[in-house]
């Protein structure tokens, strides 16, 4: 493997909450590549640890601990800094943040403040980041905003976010986001919150984006028609641990593990009329205490072996050029190395 | 015909500057029509600031029309105007139209248990006590799958998915002819949005039950509606059977709207290019027709003249001056 082409490794990483009622573990062992340049989706339903796992690059994931593993970023492709080792209120930490690694979130408030304007907002992360002056960053911040196709970026720059639209505050969060073109943009769920029109507007944005900044995005939702339009490669992962990772043409045409496949035909389509009930995958998603034994989708899975699926953990095993799978109706034929 | 709906309104005014006077209106439904058939399931689909939850409100008679009038055609009983009734006058038919909420989090009162919360309908309307009061609560349990046993357990005990079965089993408690669900399964994740549309689904079937279907998920409005109608800040723009209006949109903004929504195909990418710009301000919105700001056809009438709703082909009706050849989504019959 190609080390240069590796932007972002996380190796068995794995975190959990301290709770009152016990430890919860939110990632099990997940392990994945970010190439240079790629959009790759994490895809998963609520509790699956995909958030978690996308604040963790950014070294933001409290209240989560990280317990063990690995997260290694290579900017410049000489040697991996050695996120997980760092502290995550640390200069080296800090100096990575919006310059390196942007993030943006379903909800723009958890990036913009409501007491300043958005001109204001973007020029203060570029100052801080870019160490330019006032003019430089002004110059910047408005270019940032027109880059994100605001409206009227002018007015824009002058404005309060609760002046604006929720689909205008998102380009907003966007713009600082990329204001100081990071290598890497995390976006979790950004554009849940917004009409279907907004939506396809903001993930063309993204593309485009990433293309004249050459960035990577890890674009983390739980909707697969997003992933459907905006991802390269996709990582699926059930309570915690990644099951099933493709390029997306590879998943959506042969996907393999029993959860990725059921989750695709639980999906009513917009291009057809039914045919009957859809095919909804039984029970409800496992209570993270009570995590089952072996395998965790095995309660709900329609091809479990039992005596195996419930005793072990299903391995990643590579079952292509690009195709892995953690399932035990999947032998190995390569077990996978992680390194 | 279960329920009719003629030229339905509903203005709320601003108010702003000195002495709160009254500086305009927002039009959150402007003459609205449709009639819904006994045991259909009826969609009613748009982005945000449409007006199709208060038109689901307004059906309900949680708040009052400035205008319009419902017909509701109970079972074996004279057609009634709901928006002549006063509130004492709707509560006799209260049991008969009821409601599914979107969010299963915050509709279910958590200092409840679930038998109090089933049965808040059947207490509302006095009618039924003791053993027959816990009989329709345990039976409205078992008919969305939710153990009668678990009925003294409070909502945090339950998923996302359970906690919608519950909002559920409250509205079917009373035997209701009409329910009004408002983005039902938008707050669930996908593999539990199946479950509960299936039992939705289910539920018609063994009880003939009439659905207003709100939401804004084409995918979702697609697998269960039988007719669709669009709206697009407070109008009426497009109404027909499900088939004919995705493969056959009539209306621009459907037309928009079908081919910006992202399909779970990578092979098939989405165009967000037709649907240009963003949703008209219903404080202020565009002369003539509200979508011609946007619509790539428009011509100098549409800026001056508002189209009405008119029959293209029967069952299908659209509120454009032209007729357009648009492209719809699936294979075209």
């Amino acid at each position: 493997m190609d080390r240069s082409k590796t932007l972002m490794r996380v190796e068995n990483l794995r975190m959990s909450f301290a709770l009152r009622q016990g430890t919860v573990t939110a990632v099990d062992e997940v392990s994945f590549r970010i190439p240079r340049g790629r959009i790759v989706g994490l895809v998963g339903e609520s509790g699956c640890g995909k958030s978690v796992t996308g604040r963790s690059l950014l070294r933001i994931e409290g209240p989560a601990c990280i317990e063990s593993g690995k997260i290694l970023f290579s900017p410049s492709g000489n040697g991996d800094i050695q996120m997980h080792l760092l502290a995550p209120d640390s200069e080296a930490i800090r100096s990575i943040r919006w310059k390196q690694i942007s993030m943006v979130f379903q909800e723009p408030m958890a990036s913009l403040g409501p007491m300043h304007t958005i001109g204001d907002q973007i020029q203060e992360a570029v100052r801080l980041h870019l160490k330019t002056d006032k003019k430089e960053a002004e110059r910047l911040a408005l270019e940032a905003l027109a880059s994100v196709g605001m409206p009227r970026a002018e007015q824009a720059f002058k404005q309060y976010p609760h002046q604006m639209s929720g689909g205008m505050r998102q380009r907003a969060m966007i713009a600082m986001a990329l204001s100081c073109s990071p290598a890497l943009l995390i976006a979790d769920e950004p554009t849940t919150a917004l009409d279907a029109s907004t939506e396809s507007q903001i993930l063309e944005l993204l593309k485009e984006r990433r293309k004249s900044l050459d960035m990577s995005i890890l674009y983390i939702t739980h909707n697969m028609a997003v992933i459907a339009q905006i991802a390269e490669e996709v990582l699926v992962m059930y309570l915690g641990r990644i099951v099933e990772s493709a390029s997306v043409r590879g998943l959506f045409a042969e996907p393999k593990h029993p959860y990725t496949r059921a989750l695709m035909n639980s999906i009513p389509r917009i291009d057809r009329n039914p045919a009957g009930r859809l095919e909804a995958i039984e029970g409800d998603v496992p209570d993270p205490y009570s995590r089952p034994s072996g395998c965790a989708f095995h309660p709900r899975c329609p091809q479990c072996i039992s005596g195996v699926c419930d005793r072990m953990i299903p391995e990643m095993t590579r079952q292509g050029r690009e195709s892995r799978v953690a399932c035990h109706l999947y032998p190995e034929s390569l077990k996978i190395r992680e390194g | 015909m279960h329920l009719e709906v003629r030229n339905l309104t509903k203005h709320f005014p601003v108010k702003g500057g000195f002495f709160t006077r009254t500086k305009g209106t927002v039009k959150a439904v402007d003459g609205v029509s449709f009639s819904i058939r006994r045991g259909s399931f009826f969609g009613i689909v748009g982005e945000s600031g449409c007006g199709k939850t208060t038109t689901g409100r307004l059906i309900l008679r949680v708040m009052d029309p400035t205008q319009g009038d419902i017909w509701f055609f109970p079972k074996n009983e004279e057609r009634i105007n709901l928006t002549r009734l006063t509130r004492k006058k709707m509560t006799p038919l209260r049991p008969k139209i009821q409601m599914i909420f979107q969010d299963p989090y915050s509709s279910l009162d958590p200092r409840m248990t679930v038998q109090r919360i089933v049965g808040e309908p059947l207490r509302a309307i006095g009618t039924a006590s003791g053993s027959e009061y816990l009989d329709r609560v345990s039976a409205a349990m078992r008919r969305v799958r939710l153990r009668p046993e678990m009925m003294n357990r409070y909502p945090h005990a339950f998923s996302g998915g359970q906690r919608q079965r519950i909002g559920i089993a409250r509205a079917l408690v009373t035997g209701p002819e009409l329910v009004v669900a408002d983005e039902p399964v938008s707050a669930l994740d996908v593999s539990v949005q199946a479950q509960v549309l299936n039992l939705l689904q289910d539920l018609q079937e063994r009880f003939g039950l009439t659905f207003l279907f709100i939401a804004h998920d084409l995918g979702v409005i697609r697998h269960i509606c039988d007719t669709v109608a669009v709206m697009y800040v407070g109008k009426l723009v497009e109404v027909g059977e499900r088939t004919h209006l995705f493969q056959t949109p009539a209306h621009p903004y459907s037309e928009a709207l079908l081919s910006a929504i992202p399909r779970p195909d990578p092979k098939i990418k989405a165009k967000p290019g037709l649907l240009r710009g963003s949703v008209a301000d219903a404080s202020n919105p565009p002369s003539g027709c509200l979508f011609h700001p946007r619509c790539r056809y428009r011509k100098q009438q549409c800026e001056n003249q508002t189209p009405m709703l008119r029959e293209v082909t029967p069952g299908h009706s659209v509120a454009c001056h032209f007729d357009l050849d648009l492209e719809g989504i699936g294979t075209r019959c």
